[in-house]
């Protein structure tokens, strides 16, 4: 249960030799997304888009193929998401709205569709969240700080950041610089250290880079509606699949993983209990299953 | 509390999940109607509009669910009679003698009080009145309902979604106490504002900036900076949504798993 209620789990990429060029893994968000905008499962999606500075996500409101790919790849701090899907439904007047989440944001979105206090025809026009994987989240000036200080490359010069096989990669056009995951330590955004999802166990499918090979994805398929746009993209060819590796850097490195990150955030959440500090979640002496995301 | 609402829907144990035609129908024929009576204090009648909303279950459950026995324009009478349930929408003024003794009458005739929106609720907009106006310019002190009696479950917003109607009367039908249990909760949160989202949220280490404050808030008086939220206090009626739907401020995991069949 570590990964949450799935139907299916499989590795993937997209087909599309575009997407493999820009995508962050197996560029299976961009590769769902523009199939379901292209079949009108969805009239749009929400996205963390370029801004006018380099590597800060602006979310954004895509309407076309185009919009989508402009998005894809992973910038490792906060674009938050959720803000814009109002934007989606009100000005951009759309019906079926598709997003990308990180697990918090899928949580944001989950609550207001169970309980919609304030939020008015909204909750039923999200037609598909796909939800990616997330170990923690950096706030701009940490990303700035460990790119430029810690790496001492330009940020302008960055075509790609990583993070894998233990380290944070940064990729320029000649070069490629890593440093161990441990040096960010101390530089993730607070909010993490209680989270208890590592890879969107509550998105209509998710995905990741840990238990895939590279240029390929972990794929979750979990709600129904998932596992209908699923089947439509892959026997549309849009994505091909293989079986994930039960072994050591397949699947058990995935449950390994979303193991120890909830094990952690126990022990945080467990701590600030006893500190009297609020936290959404219970304690691990109050519920059944001490790494349940609740 | 859980026993006072049980014993109104005249339920001992839960029944099943969602209301299904039959079963409404059955509940329908099987008990008494709940007398429902609204109180109509310092809102806007904007919480009723998004009850009216509700045009597929509306008809279903005027008719043959509930029987409003009280409520300016809504039933014909004077004397308030005893009511199972009363929602009360609006803030209650301190120097309009009539809405404070309606309100207190409506507690010692009800069985049940709703906090029925966000100036109910929290006060809402009419937290910044201070006097001075026509037509009354003595009316100057506007207080949540539940400065001045107990409230059993609250239902914020402003208004309320006409979604979260809809949810709370299947809830309240199918005697789904876990689904009402945030609002009993949230009875006890009266003092509200943007501002909660730093005190509670971002001062506690808890704000991982999803945005989802920003989207829910219905003044646009929240944007997004840096991946937090900030807030236009001029724009901010203290209603409350934000912070209430803020993942981070409680977490209604069991029934977020149920809802999407996971
Ligand atoms: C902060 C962060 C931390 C992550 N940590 C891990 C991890 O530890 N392990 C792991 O396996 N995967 C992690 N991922 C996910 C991973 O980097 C890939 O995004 C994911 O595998 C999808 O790859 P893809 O090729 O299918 O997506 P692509 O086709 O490249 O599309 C990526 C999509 O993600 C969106 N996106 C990019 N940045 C953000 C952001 N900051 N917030 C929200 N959406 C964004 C883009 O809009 C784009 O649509 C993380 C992602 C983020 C944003
Ligand atoms: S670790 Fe959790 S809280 Fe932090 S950004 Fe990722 S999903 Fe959000
Ligand atoms: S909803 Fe809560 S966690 Fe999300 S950005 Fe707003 S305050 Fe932060
Ligand atoms: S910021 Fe917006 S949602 Fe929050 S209390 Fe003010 S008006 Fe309400």
């Amino acid at each position: 249960m570590v990964l949450g209620t799935y139907k299916q789990i499989t590795l993937g990429r997209s087909t599309d030799k575009q997407i493999q060029g820009i995508s962050q893994d197996g560029g299976i968000v961009t590769a769902l997304l523009t199939f379901a905008l292209d079949e009108k499962i969805i009239d749009g999606a929400v996205v963390a888009g370029p801004s006018d500075e380099m590597w800060k996500p602006n979310p954004v409101v895509a309407l076309s193929s185009d919009e989508v790919m402009a998005a894809a790849g992973t910038k490792y701090t906060i674009s938050p998401n959720n803000w814009v899907l109002k934007q989606a439904v009100r000005q951009y007047g759309l019906e079926k709205v598709g997003i990308v989440t990180i697990p918090c944001q899928t949580m944001g979105i989950r609550k207001m569709q169970s309980y919609p206090f304030g939020v008015r025809f909204l909750a039923d026009k999200i037609a598909l969240d796909i939800g990616i994987c997330c170990t923690e989240n950096f706030p701009f000036e940490s990303l700035k700080t460990f790119i430029s200080a810690k790496a001492g490359v330009d940020f302008d010069l960055v075509e790609k950041m990583d993070i894998g096989k233990g380290k944070f990669w940064i990729k320029t056009q000649d070069d490629l610089i890593s440093f161990p995951i441990k040096e960010t330590h101390g530089y993730e955004q607070n909010g993490c250290k209680v989270c208890l999802d590592l890879v969107s166990e509550l998105s209509d499918i998710s995905t990741g880079s840990i238990g895939a090979p590279d240029n390929w994805s972990a794929i979750q398929v979990r709600t129904d509606i998932g596992e209908t746009v699923f089947k439509q993209a892959v026997d549309a060819g849009a994505i091909e699949l293989k079986p994930i590796d039960e072994g050591k850097f397949g699947l058990e490195m995935l449950t390994k993983l979303a193991k120890s990150k909830k094990e952690k955030a126990m022990k945080v959440i467990d701590e600030r209990k006893a500190m009297g500090l609020p936290v959404p979640y219970k304690g691990s002496s109050e519920k059944e299953d001490p790494l349940a995301n609740v | 509390m859980l026993a006072k609402i049980k014993q109104f829907l005249g339920m001992e144990a839960k029944p099943k999940e969602l209301a299904s035609k039959e079963e409404v129908e059955k509940v329908a024929e099987e008990k008494a109607k709940p007398r429902i009576g609204y109180v109509h204090l310092s809102g806007c009648t904007g919480d009723i509009m998004s009850l009216s909303e509700n045009y597929d279950i509306l008809a279903e459950l005027l008719t043959n669910m509930v029987e409003i026995v009280y409520g300016q324009t809504l039933a014909d009478v004077w004397e308030m009679p005893e009511m199972d349930l009363v929602l009360v929408e609006g803030s209650v003024c301190l120097q309009d003698e009539h809405s404070v003794k309606e309100l207190m009458e409506a507690r010692e005739k009800a069985g049940l009080l709703v906090a029925f929106g966000s100036c109910a609720a929290t006060g809402c907009f009419t937290r910044y009145s201070r006097g001075g106006q026509q037509a009354q310019p003595n009316h100057e002190s506007f207080v949540p309902v539940g400065d001045l009696v107990k409230v059993d479950c609250a239902v914020p917003g402003c208004p309320p979604s006409p979604e979260i109607i809809a949810k709370v009367v299947v809830a309240v039908i199918n005697g789904d106490m876990d689904y009402l249990q945030p609002m009993i909760d949230l009875a006890g949160y009266t003092e509200a504002g943007g501002s909660d989202l730093q005190y509670k949220i971002v001062n506690q280490a808890l704000c991982i900036g999803c945005g989802t404050c920003a989207m829910a808030c219905q003044t646009r008086a929240l944007s997004m900076t840096n991946g937090r939220p900030e807030l236009n206090e001029d724009r901010c009626v203290k209603c409350g949504v934000c912070y209430i739907q803020c993942p981070r401020s409680w977490w209604p995991a069991d029934r977020i798993n149920k809802d999407l069949g996971l």
